[in-house]
């Protein structure tokens, strides 16, 4: 039998000590965390209090009002549209899929949404709000809103978007806006704290790009109480931006829309220009697109169908797309000769059909040739051989001086995306790129505009506005920025004479309203609304002396890709200039047929301001004009009423 | 001793075992549980749903269990020592095989009606395995290697199942608490001096085995130390818990920010903040007083539990105290530690204030024998 002995006695005082001891260093240790407890929450709590204020309060920034882009008559081409989306609250809604499904009895929602936010709820950290669908109209959010009790965690979120009224007739003048970046964000000036925001969008081609600064405005900030996973508690204050300003530019819309819908599907380019201001009136590449479609997110099937489009309906093919000028050259060479005094502009050329220079042989468009030519009736029908024999005599720096006057192989300050120089070569020029000295076939297909020549359709238009105006006119899009005119200066003069000028003026005029020029069929009988131009075909390559030989000669027995480029430029009225404009189709074949007919219509449009006049077309033409303007006013009040939807 | 021994010396019988409770005791529980109430309120927001109210109907029914612990005699339950050991690491090893996963480990068995974590209730079982096995061991054997092994394995036996789930800070708590218990049995000074020198030999391997082939710790581990010696490091990665709950208990200030104000509780940045963070919603609302008071409440246990063991001349009685008391201190001396930045991220609830079922009825049932050691002690010699 075990009892209290001496032997328990002094285990119990050994016990007692360790228990002592530990008892002790418990004591020592609650110490030491009361220590650090007062340490923490007496010492350190100012700075502790400030890191939980960091913690809660978040400083949320308001989106500023983009500004609006308008026409020179004040209609909006670019603005925002109020729209609202439905977003739902995971925890708030207890069975999501419930909720979906009651929501899709109000709200018509496909499949792929429900689907889409099931997945996104179940992703997403709690207290986030989803977006189901957005972009719905006021009635749709109305019906949400009746129904709110039937639908926990279910709520409506306001927001402007950028929506452009006119869709696809101003894709490449404006451009669009798509969302901020990584490179916009590392940009090495500042950031613009605004880029910040969520789903902010800001201009990324075009009008929208170039006028960023100025439509773009400054963000307002709210301050707010959040909670760990970022829901918003309470506003704690606000203070409201600056809303963006608001962009003229010199386009007229109506003139615009109508010459979109004039060019049709074709791929093709037009410019028109006021020839005293150097406005651009219209700037119009076919096929556009839908700019829309990239502020909302363009599908990958759609944007591949853009971009793999042999018609390239991306490319602004009015300012980047460059081509051989062809015979609308032709003028250039005229008056580089005329200033020279190489000839005289009542000399005549005889034009067998071909000419041999140093041991080529070089053909007139005409097989047959013109006869004998002076300059007006060699621009009027175009004849080839008489600009051989001024290339001849005036050389390649004469002519390349002359081509620079005109603005060839210059790049117009614009703003718009990626405007392209063109080519206006010189002996320098070939030697660096092609390795090469300049050869005088060289200067005789730059005469006639073929060649190394390379012009966009916008430096047509500016050519064909110096020519009718005499003036070094400038392009220009801008109107107004901010409520403030941009500045108008009277350009100064070319310094060509007059003499020469109306010389080749008469020859532009001739080959519209002579009775052997090459777009007679296209001249406008009005005499107010008189029109002069120049054809201008391009081959795209060399025909080749076996084609000659089998007769393979006309365009149109060509593949589309091989075929001709078809140009026309073209300003009146010619009594008192006022509107120049350049076309070019193309591998549209002939410019008289394909490009002459187009510049007519928006020319007249432009003088008359609205549907072209029937009484200034020739009688016989009248009745299928008529029908055709029904067709493109249809065209376009259908497309207005698309983009508006 | 033995039961004849017992009845000799009038150990308090039928309804009067009632007046031998330690009442200071179970007041102490209560007003504890009752912080833990009133935070697990706050916390909801100012709602007994969803913590509160099951908080206090387990209280509730540890009290009864604690109760019903304390009448049976002692003896009973130091014979039911091994049993109860035995049964924990049955149940220790059966999570391993079937235990449900939850945050990163599996640490549950999934009874229907209760999640049992089996590594709380081995922390009680192995105290009393130890105590009955010291209590039968022959006094001058204590210090033997061969007996002191013995010892060492009813530790680590139950340590590395725990390690393996994995719960770093409940295997080296129930090392702790082991050891504790050998410390008081008369373990020689040596072994605890070469257990300690080894132990830093040990976290010094550990740390180098990092990025090996041999890595002793899950990544998850590593992290948590690194966080731990440097909070900033990561804040919104593995250091966010110490760091939110840093602030939070900081910015608690001398008297707090005033009952469900925290706003560091309030907007979600506390994580867990019902369970092994909720020291820190009490020291954000009530301040350092708050805190202070809780941890005074903890020591009083404490001191109430050594003071009652140090009348012991049962050597069973007596380790088994300590034992659990040693264990619910560690309890809270981790868990506060942690939340001040003081010790890395284990897994260790707040004793009787955190939300959470094992854990409660675990000590309560701890508290439970303490109280039957107490009544049934021989009185009136």
């Amino acid at each position: 039998m075990k009892g209290p002995d001496r032997d328990t006695g002094w285990i119990m005082r050994r016990v007692t000590r360790r228990a002592l001891f530990l008892g002790s260093l418990q004591l020592a240790v609650a110490g030491t965390l009361a220590w650090r407890m007062r340490n923490m929450q007496v010492d350190q709590t100012d700075q502790f209090r400030l890191l939980a204020d960091e913690n809660r309060i978040n400083i949320r920034l308001i989106p500023p009002e983009r500004g609006v882009i308008r026409d020179r008559n004040g209609t909006a081409l670019a603005l925002n549209e109020q729209n609202y989306r439905i977003v739902i609250v995971r925890e708030d809604a207890g069975d999501v899929e419930e909720v979906l499904d009651r929501l899709t009895q109000l709200v018509e929602l496909p499949e792929r949404v429900i689907a889409r936010t099931l997945e996104d709820t179940a992703r997403h950290p709690p207290f986030v709000p989803i977006t189901v669908v957005d972009r719905l109209s006021w009635r749709d959010i109305s019906r949400v809103a009746a129904n709110a009790p039937a639908l926990p965690g279910v709520t409506h979120e306001s927001a402007l978007s950028r929506i452009y009224p006119a869709g696809p007739d101003f894709a490449h003048v404006i451009g669009y806006v798509g969302p901020v970046s990584e490179t916009d964000l590392k940009r090495p000036d500042v950031p613009d704290p605004v880029l910040q925001i969520p789903d902010f969008q800001i201009g990324r081609i075009g009008a929208e790009r170039h006028f960023e600064d100025t439509l773009r405005g400054t963000a307002g900030s709210r301050r707010v109480e959040v909670n760990a996973v970022g829901r918003v508690m309470r506003e704690l204050d606000r203070r409201d931006g600056e809303p963006g300003s608001d962009v003229s530019l010199t386009i007229d819309a109506d003139l615009q829309s109508y010459t979109q819908a004039r060019m049709g599907p074709e791929s093709a380019a037009t410019v028109a220009m006021d020839v005293h201001t150097g406005d651009i009136l219209a700037s119009v590449s076919s096929p556009s697109f839908d700019p829309n479609l990239f502020v909302r997110g363009i599908s990958s099937a759609d944007y591949a169908a853009l971009n793999d489009s042999r018609l390239r309906p991306m490319s602004n093919k009015t300012v980047q797309g460059t081509y051989p000028p062809g015979s609308c050259f032709k003028m250039v060479t005229a008056l580089a000769a005329l200033e020279a005094g190489e000839i005289d502009a009542d000399e005549r050329v005889f034009c067998p059909g071909h000419r041999d220079i140093s041991g080529r042989r070089f053909h007139c468009w005409r097989r047959g040739g013109h006869g004998r030519v002076n300059l007006v009736s060699a621009l009027s029908e175009s004849c080839d051989i008489y600009f051989y024999e001024l290339a001849e005599r005036i050389g390649i720096d004469r002519l390349n001086a002359m081509a620079a006057r005109f603005g060839f192989g210059e790049r117009f300050e614009l703003p718009m995306s990626s405007v392209a120089a063109g080519l206006n070569p010189t002996r320098e020029w070939k030697r660096a790129n092609r390795g090469e000295g300049w050869q005088i076939g060289d200067t005789i297909n730059a005469s006639i505009g073929q060649g190394f020549v390379l012009a966009s359709p916008l430096q047509l238009a500016v050519m064909t506005a110096r020519l009718a105006s005499g003036r070094k006119i400038m392009p220009r899009l801008l109107k107004a920025r901010d409520g403030v005119e941009a500045e108008v200066s009277t350009p100064d003069r070319l310094g060509i004479s007059e003499r020469w000028l109306g010389k080749v003026r008469e020859g532009m005029d001739e080959a519209n309203n002579h009775s052997r020029g090459t777009a007679r069929s296209v001249r406008v009988v009005l005499d107010e609304l008189r029109m002069a131009g120049k054809t201008g075909t391009s081959q795209v390559r060399n025909i080749t002396p076996e084609e000659r030989a089998t007769g393979v000669l006309s365009s149109e027995d060509l593949p589309w890709e091989r075929r001709n480029h078809a140009l026309f430029v073209g300003y009146g009225p010619t009594a008192a200039p006022r509107v120049a404009v350049a076309t070019i189709v193309e591998h549209g074949g002939s410019g008289a047929q394909a490009a002459a007919p187009i510049v007519r219509d928006v020319l007249l449009h432009a003088l008359h301001g609205g549907m072209p006049p029937l009484d200034a077309y020739p009688e016989a033409q009248r009745n299928r004009i008529e029908t055709q303007q029904e067709e493109l006013a249809r065209m376009i009040s259908l497309r207005r009423g698309a983009a508006g939807g | 001793m033995t039961y004849l021994e017992y009845t000799v010396k009038r150990v308090p019988a039928g309804f009067a075992k009632v007046f031998y409770l330690d009442w200071g005791l179970v007041v102490l529980l209560m007003a504890v549980a009752s912080i833990g109430f009133l935070m697990l309120y706050s916390i909801a927001g100012g709602s007994l749903q969803p913590w509160a109210e099951p908080q206090m109907m387990r209280f509730a029914v540890g009290l009864m269990m604690m109760f019903l612990v304390a009448f049976v005699p002692i003896w009973f339950w130091r014979n039911m020592a091994t049993l109860a050991y035995a049964l924990s690491i049955l149940l220790l090893i059966a999570v391993d095989l079937f235990g449900v996963v939850g945050m990163g480990a599996r640490r549950w068995i999934d009874l229907g009606f209760f999640r049992l974590q089996p590594s709380e209730l081995a922390k009680i079982t192995t105290v009393m395995a130890l105590a009955a096995y010291y209590d039968w061991l022959p006094l001058r054997r204590t210090s033997h290697p061969l007996w002191v092994l013995i010892a060492l394995v009813i530790v680590i036996v139950p340590a590395a199942l725990v390690l393996r789930q994995p719960d770093l800070g409940t295997a080296l708590l129930l090392v702790l608490g082991g050891g504790a218990v050998m410390f008081l049995a008369g373990v020689h000074w040596l072994y605890f001096t070469v257990v300690i020198a080894g132990a830093g030999g040990l976290v010094s391997t550990v740390l180098a085995s990092r990025g090996t082939e041999w890595q002793l710790l899950a990544d998850y581990q590593f992290r948590r130390i690194d966080s731990f010696l440097d909070p900033t490091l990561d804040p919104l990665g593995t250091g966010y818990h110490i760091n939110q709950s840093m602030i939070a208990l900081g910015s608690g200030g001398w008297s707090g920010r005033g009952f469900m104000e925290g706003t560091q509780s309030r907007l979600n940045f506390l994580p867990e903040k019902h369970t092994d963070f909720i020291f820190t919603t009490l020291a954000e609302e009530f301040g350092f007083v708050g805190g202070v008071t809780l941890l005074t409440l903890y020591m009083l246990i404490v001191i109430f539990c050594i003071v009652a063991a140090l009348k012991h001349l049962d050597r069973f009685a007596m380790l088994l105290t300590i034992g659990v008391t040693v264990t619910f201190f560690l309890y809270f001396a981790t868990n506060m530690a942690m939340v001040m930045g003081l010790a890395p991220v284990v897994g260790v609830p707040l004793p009787l204030v955190s939300y959470g079922g094992s854990a409660m009825l675990v000590l309560m049932l701890g508290f439970g024998l303490i109280q039957s050691a107490n009544i049934h002690r021989p009185r009136g010699l």
